[in-house]
Parts: structure tokens; C-alpha cells; sequence
């Protein structure tokens, strides 16, 4: 990173996923590498079903809590369609990051709306280079579901010039004991799912 | 050492550092989370929630009369509510420090207006201080106690959502007691306001935000920072942000106090600079004030008055567009995300009850108000908190056949508690046959699960009192008074009926907790499934809204096939609570094996 250059990471998804849990995981490493660090989220409503974003900034100095639309280096977005809602967010030379997952809103559950169908060719043809992982079987593989948001963490990190080791300290001391282990292994899953 | 932290646990942590004694509130999201942070960190501090903002600065004035120090908090219309003390409060001045914390909800992420709290500073006179991020959210309730022991004021900090809900690093210390000594005071002239005495007090409160303004010429917190004199910009709070990012080479007239306002430093500002801006979120508090004093300043012209600001907004108002340069959207129909009652909610099932009797439903401001939203579409009026009694009963009064039999009111209990009971003593009194429904889920759910006098806990989870509605309806007069499970769908849809028809004021209690608290849980927990050969395809179930079903369409018809689709149930989401069971006329929906 340049001398006064901020980094920016949009982390969006639906309530319930995990995206306040990883942003915090996030600036609580850009802060301990020393780093100033911002972060804003929308979160009155994540425990209700909906569309949930949050902000993080990192840098050697941070002005404004939320990322400027066009700014964003990398979207990480644990949902198809919640990508596309955040996309103008990102700069014209940033990475994009999604779960292949689709959660059905209310007017498509209750059959009034369809599900946009080629979610993931559109992201594609924006940005080519986009990397699309199903985290759900990524994280049954490892036994446990609810590792999703550390998992993207591990695959995040490899975009953020920070080491791994903080991000591992920064875990061994945000988690109970018992869920250390796994999160340990999440976050090396999903830094191994990063293309060369 | 510095710490991570939102400007709400700056703020607990700066009431803590600087010697408070006792804080009080009223949970009211972007607030909630100051004094959860308190109860959780803090033992040193007496905290407790307050049923309403009015009785937490009530009791916050009073241990500051005592000569503690002490902080009410609350969301921006909780303000309204306490406006009646806080108005006098101006008046009696304090002995220990006392700051109101107020968080606006600019854009209201999670509110029914977007009032701006600085308007009420300059209407009691007192000062308001503005943190434009978490170390100055700490910082300023220290300052902000000092200046309330120095000038006798309570003192206004005013925070936003985007403030509140932001991490950044703050260098924390240790507690400090504050200055003043405790005891009981004799001073009805200060503190006991007859006209006699308050006559004398108004002069006083006049001469001291001359003071203040002095005052306000040498506070840290108001600063120039001198760059390009081509633009100097006016501003405060997490709009200084968003300008420092937007437009970094500018000049900047930082403000940490919005009122009353260092007029000399403005002018000397205004005349160092050539062109003059004002950015500030909502409304035009300080362009009018500084307009005012005679000087030439654009704001709102560029800037709006409605919604919150963000740095391409700044960036585009200052210099005609974004210098950002986006992806771009994709095109595509999106579906919007609102949120949701949960799976399980007890209020979905009060909501299928009202909805086979066809009823019009005042309410209020709880989880319930998403009722408003489809497919459920049972609710049609949210005025405020409380309000929902009310109307219902004027409905009825002046409607007469019109509305008899049709309109009933719903309200959350912790909602009953801040101010649903006086309507309620209201509709006993003066009569009429409006049916009241306390959606009782045994919790503040809305703003995540805080306790109140109806749940038998505390802020800090000890023992306490529970209030009880149903004796509490039965003191005021209610003869008609039917206590349910709203899970019980057609029984809670037969009281319904009943109480509609009754020809006097009626109450229904639906108790079951939130779907959310892991205690005194009566959902099984178990899911259910949609029989999907015998699922008529009616889309009963599916119109309660639950996030668990989901209707599948049936793409290619067998022959004879007359159904368009049919539910199916997520078990993974499904928590057992039956509603979609009950409102099913085709017996469709068993227990998942």
C-alpha cells in the first residue's frame, strides 16, 4: 500500500451469515498489523432476513467510516444476488469474491417475483476474474456450516497485505476455546481456494 | 492503549472514564447498545433500562441533582418523549454533571422520522456536543460533563447512526470521580420551578448561552484546519468525515460543539476563505445560523435535506461528480430484501388471526410494524410509540357502524410499558368498544432483546418484579380481558371475534415469547413439512409470510394437475410453531419425522 492509500472491503450478505462477525475479525487484524482502521455496518435489522453490508476501511490514515462507491478493492459477498445490489461499490479494478448461494427474499418465496437467473454469468462478464466458490460445501466438508464466514476470511486475506499469523491471533482471541480449531482450518481452506 | 471500538461503546466508555454514577435508558435503535455496553462492563455505574426516555432522564436528573454524575440515552424521538423535563431540566440546571446522549437516525435506517436533534438544543438552550468518530465520541462526554458542572447546563450529545454504528481506535484510561460532592440540596429556587422562581431562572439560562458561546471560541473540539482558501467547508459530526474524504485539500471549520456556536471563529474563517459551504446532514441548522450572522454560505442548495450524506454525495454537491471510478451496475430486476418477521414468530400467528377477521389494526413501533409489510399487510397505522390505542379508540368514537367491529389496536408489551399504558386508562375512562391486542412476547425484541418491567429481569439479568398486564388492565376497569397463546391460531381468531362484537373496551393478551430468546422457550423446535401431493397449492401458509416456506411453481403440469405450485418447508429454518399448520384448511402440514 502507497503512503496514504486506503484499503477498502465491502463485505455484504444477508442477516445471519456471519458478515459482522468476519468484518470485525478483519479490522480488529488491519488494526493490530497498525493500521488505522474504520468500519461501518447496517446491522438493526440483520436478525430479521435482511440485506446486511459492512464497511471496512484500513490505511495509515481513515477519514470517512463508509467506502465511497466506486472505491471498493474487493466485494465480498456472501450471497448471489446481494452482490449485485452492492456491485456499483466497486472500483473499476476491483476483485469481487462470491458465495454460490442463493437466499430467496420475501417476494420470491412467496412466488411473486423470480429469482434473477444468470446472477453469476452477469458478475462474470463485469469482472472476469471474479472467483465464485460454494462456501456451504466447503464448510460441510470441514464439518461444520457455521465456519462459512472464515472460510471467505482465509480467501479474503490473500487480496490484503497483511501475514496470516495476525489473523490467526486476532481468532485465538475473539473465540471461545472450543471453536478455535476449526476456525484455524477454516481460515486456511479458504485461503488455499485463492487462484494463483 | 488503543482499543477497537463503535462510537456507542465509546460513549459507555467515556461516561465510565470520566466518574458517572448512574445512567439510564430506553432501548431505541441507533442507542441500544451504550447502555448494554455499560451493564455488561461497567458494575462501578448504576444502570438500569427505564420503561420510557421520559423516566430515564427523570432519574438521570435526579442523581445529577444529587451531585453525581449521571447520562440519559436515547434515540432521537426518545427525545420527544423526555421532552417535557428535559425542557425545565434547561431551567433548574444541574449540580453533578448530566448529558443526554441522543443518536439521530439520518436516512432513518431504523425509524419512523429523521428529526434533527440539534433543534432541540437551541429550543432548551443548552449545548450540544458532536463526535465525528469514536475517540471524540469518548473524548466529549468527559467535555461535555465539565462543561455541564461548569456552566450548570445539562449538555446534549448528539450522535448518528453512522457514528454510533462505526469502529474506530480509541486510547482508553482510567476512571476519574467527578468533582461535585453528593447530598441532598435545600434550593427551591433553582430547583423548584413555580413562576416565581422559574421567572428568576430564565435570565439565568440566557446569560449563561452567552457564556457558553464565549466559551465555544477557545473548545478544542471547534478547529480550522487551514488548506486550499479556494473552499472552506463548515461542518460536524460524520459529515466532516465524508467532506475530509471527498474534498482532503480543502479548508475546514471543524465543529465538535454545534450550539451555541463560536461566532467569531466563523467569521474569522468565513473571511479567510473564498467560498463558503456548509455540510451537514438533515437540516440547514448551521447554514441559517451562520446566514444569519450576515455571512454568504451555500448548503442545503447543494447538499438536501432529506436522507444521510456519504462521500460521493459531498464529493458530487462539491465538485459537480464523483472522482471515483466505479464498475458500474449490472442491469437486472432485483428483488428488494426487506426485513422479515423471523421463523416462529408469535407475531405472524396474531397476524393470521386478525387477518380472517378482516380487522383494521392501529399499531405501533415493535417487531409487529413489518405486519405492515406483504404478504401480511395487517397493519394500518404506526404513528409513534404507544400511538396505536389512541386511534383505535378515535377511530371508533367518530366512525360509529363505520369502523364498529372492524378496528382494534395491536402493541408490543415493552411498548405497553413505555406508553401504552395511559391510552389503555384512557379507553377505560372515557369508554367506547375498541379492542386492544398487547402482542406480548416477554421481550424488546425490535431492538434485540433487551428486558423490561413485564419480564422479571434487569438490565444486568437479576431478579426482579413482573408487572402484570391483565391486573394492571383490571385496576383501570376492563371487564373484558382474554389471555392466549397466539400460536393457537383459530382460538386466538375466535377471541378475536368475540371481543370485536363486545360493546365496551376489550382486551387480548397473545403471550408467547419471541421466537429469538433461548429462555422460557415453549417452541418445539422441531420442524414441520408440507404433504406436498395433498398441498392444494392455496397459498394460506405461504401469505403468513414465514422465511421457512417457499412456493414452488410446477413448471411442467401432469395431466389433470390443476395447482400452479405448491409450499414446501425449510427445515433447516423451521422452528415448529405451527401457524402455517393452523391456517391450513387441507391438512397438509405434519411434523418432519
Amino acid at each position: 500500500m502507497n503512503n496514504n492509500r486506503v484499503f477498502n472491503v465491502l463485505i455484504v450478505g444477508v442477516g445471519g451469515q456471519g458478515i459482522i462477525l468476519a468484518s470485525d475479525v478483519l479490522s480488529r487484524v488491519a488494526a493490530r498489523h497498525g493500521y488505522d482502521v474504520k468500519k461501518n455496518e447496517i446491522h438493526g435489522m440483520a436478525q430479521r432476513g435482511g440485506s446486511v453490508s459492512s464497511h471496512v476501511r484500513f490505511g495509515t490514515s481513515v477519514s470517512s467510516p463508509i467506502i465511497k462507491v466506486g472505491e471498493a478493492d474487493v466485494l465480498l459477498s456472501f450471497e448471489q444476488l446481494e452482490t449485485v445490489r452492492y456491485f456499483p461499490f466497486l472500483s473499476d479494478s476491483g476483485k469481487v469474491i462470491v458465495n454460490d448461494q442463493k437466499i430467496l427474499p420475501p417476494a420470491v418465496f412467496t412466488g411473486k417475483q423470480e429469482y434473477p437467473p444468470d446472477v453469476l454469468e452477469k458478475i462474470k462478464e463485469k469482472v472476469p476474474d471474479a472467483v465464485i466458490v460454494d462456501g456451504t460445501r466447503v464448510a460441510n466438508k470441514l464439518g461444520n456450516p457455521r465456519v462459512l464466514n472464515v472460510i471467505f476470511l482465509g480467501l479474503l486475506s490473500t487480496y490484503v497485505d497483511i501475514p496470516a499469523e495476525t489473523y490467526e491471533e486476532v481468532l485465538k482471541e475473539s473465540l471461545k476455546p472450543k471453536l478455535v480449531d476449526i476456525n484455524l482450518k477454516a481460515i486456511h481452506e479458504g485461503s488455499s481456494l485463492a487462484p494463483n | 492503549m488503543k482499543e477497537l471500538l463503535s462510537g456507542n461503546e465509546a460513549i459507555a466508555r467515556g461516561a465510565y472514564e470520566s466518574g458517572v454514577r448512574l445512567a439510564s435508558a430506553y432501548p431505541g435503535t441507533p442507542s441500544t447498545e451504550i447502555l448494554e455496553f455499560i451493564g455488561r462492563n461497567y458494575p462501578e455505574i448504576k444502570a438500569g433500562w427505564a420503561p420510557n426516555e421520559k423516566v430515564a432522564l427523570e432519574v438521570a436528573a435526579g442523581a445529577a441533582y444529587g451531585g453525581a454524575r449521571s447520562v440519559a440515552i436515547m434515540k432521537h424521538v426518545g427525545l420527544n418523549v423526555a421532552a417535557d423535563p428535559f425542557m425545565t431540566l434547561s431551567y433548574t440546571g444541574v449540580n453533578g454533571g448530566m448529558v443526554i446522549v441522543v443518536c439521530d437516525d439520518p436516512d432513518m435506517h431504523s425509524s419512523q422520522n429523521e428529526q434533527d436533534t440539534r433543534h432541540y438544543a437551541k429550543f432548551a438552550k443548552v449545548p450540544c456536543l458532536e463526535p465525528s468518530d469514536s475517540q471524540e465520541a469518548k473524548d466529549m462526554m468527559g467535555e461535555a460533563l465539565r462543561i455541564s458542572e461548569k456552566f450548570d447546563t445539562p449538555v446534549i450529545v448528539r450522535s448518528t447512526t453512522r457514528i454510533s454504528h462505526s469502529m474506530s481506535l480509541v486510547e482508553t484510561g482510567a476512571r476519574s470521580e467527578g468533582p461535585s460532592e453528593l447530598g441532598l440540596k435545600k434550593d427551591p429556587a433553582k430547583f423548584v420551578m413555580l413562576p416565581a422562581f422559574a421567572r428568576r431562572r430564565h435570565p439565568v439560562v440566557e446569560q449563561r448561552l452567552k457564556d457558553l458561546a464565549s466559551f465555544a471560541e477557545e473548545f478544542q473540539h471547534n478547529k480550522i484546519i487551514m488548506g486550499d482558501e479556494s473552499l472552506g467547508i463548515i461542518s460536524s459530526g460524520v459529515a466532516f468525515q465524508y467532506a475530509r474524504e471527498a474534498i482532503p485539500e480543502a479548508s475546514f471549520l471543524k465543529l465538535g460543539m454545534v450550539w451555541p456556536l463560536p461566532q467569531k471563529m466563523i467569521r474569522d474563517f468565513a473571511s479567510r476563505v473564498k467560498r463558503l459551504v456548509v455540510i451537514e446532514e438533515l437540516d440547514p441548522f448551521l447554514e441559517e445560523a451562520i446566514r444569519l450572522m450576515g455571512i454568504e454560505v451555500e448548503g442545503k442548495e447543494l447538499t438536501g435535506l432529506c436522507g444521510e450524506l456519504s462521500p460521493e454525495k459531498v464529493e458530487s454537491a462539491l465538485r459537480g461528480s464523483s472522482s471515483a471510478k466505479s464498475v458500474g451496475p449490472i442491469e437486472m430486476e432485483l428483488p428488494l430484501r426487506p426485513p422479515n418477521m423471523c421463523p416462529g414468530c408469535p407475531h405472524r400467528a396474531s397476524f393470521s388471526a386478525l387477518k380472517k377477521n378482516k380487522v383494521y389494526v392501529a399499531g405501533d413501533i415493535g417487531c409487529y410494524t413489518l405486519g405492515a409489510l406483504p404478504p401480511v399487510g395487517m397493519l394500518d397505522h404506526c404513528l409513534c410509540m404507544g400511538a396505536g390505542i389512541g386511534i383505535a379508540a378515535g377511530l371508533d368514537r367518530v366512525l360509529g357502524e363505520l369502523a364498529e367491529g372492524k378496528a382494534v389496536a395491536v402493541i408490543g408489551d415493552s411498548t405497553f410499558f413505555h406508553s401504552g399504558m395511559t391510552p389503555l386508562l384512557e379507553l377505560a375512562y372515557n369508554g367506547g368498544s375498541t379492542t386492544v391486542l398487547i402482542l406480548d412476547n416477554r421481550t424488546t425484541a425490535m431492538t434485540g432483546a433487551q428486558p423490561h418491567p413485564g419480564t422479571g429481569y434487569t438490565l444486568r439479568q437479576d431478579p426482579t418484579i413482573t408487572a402484570d398486564i391483565e391486573k394492571l388492565a383490571e385496576s383501570f376497569g376492563f371487564k373484558r380481558i382474554q389471555t392466549i397463546n397466539p400460536y393457537h391460531v383459530k382460538e386466538m381468531e375466535k377471541a378475536v371475534k368475540e371481543e370485536l362484537q363486545a360493546s365496551e373496551p376489550s382486551l387480548i393478551i397473545a403471550r408467547a415469547p419471541c421466537a429469538l430468546l433461548k429462555t422460557d422457550r415453549i417452541l418445539p423446535d422441531r420442524p414441520l413439512r408440507v404433504r406436498e401431493d395433498v398441498c392444494k397449492g392455496c397459498k394460506s401458509c405461504i401469505n403468513t409470510g414465514c422465511p421457512a416456506l417457499e412456493f414452488v411453481k410446477i413448471e411442467e403440469p401432469t395431466e389433470g394437475e390443476k395447482r400452479k405450485g405448491h409450499s414446501r418447508i425449510n427445515e433447516a429454518l423451521c422452528v415448529g410453531c405451527r401457524t402455517c399448520m393452523e391456517v391450513c384448511k387441507f391438512d397438509a402440514i405434519e411434523e418432519a419425522s
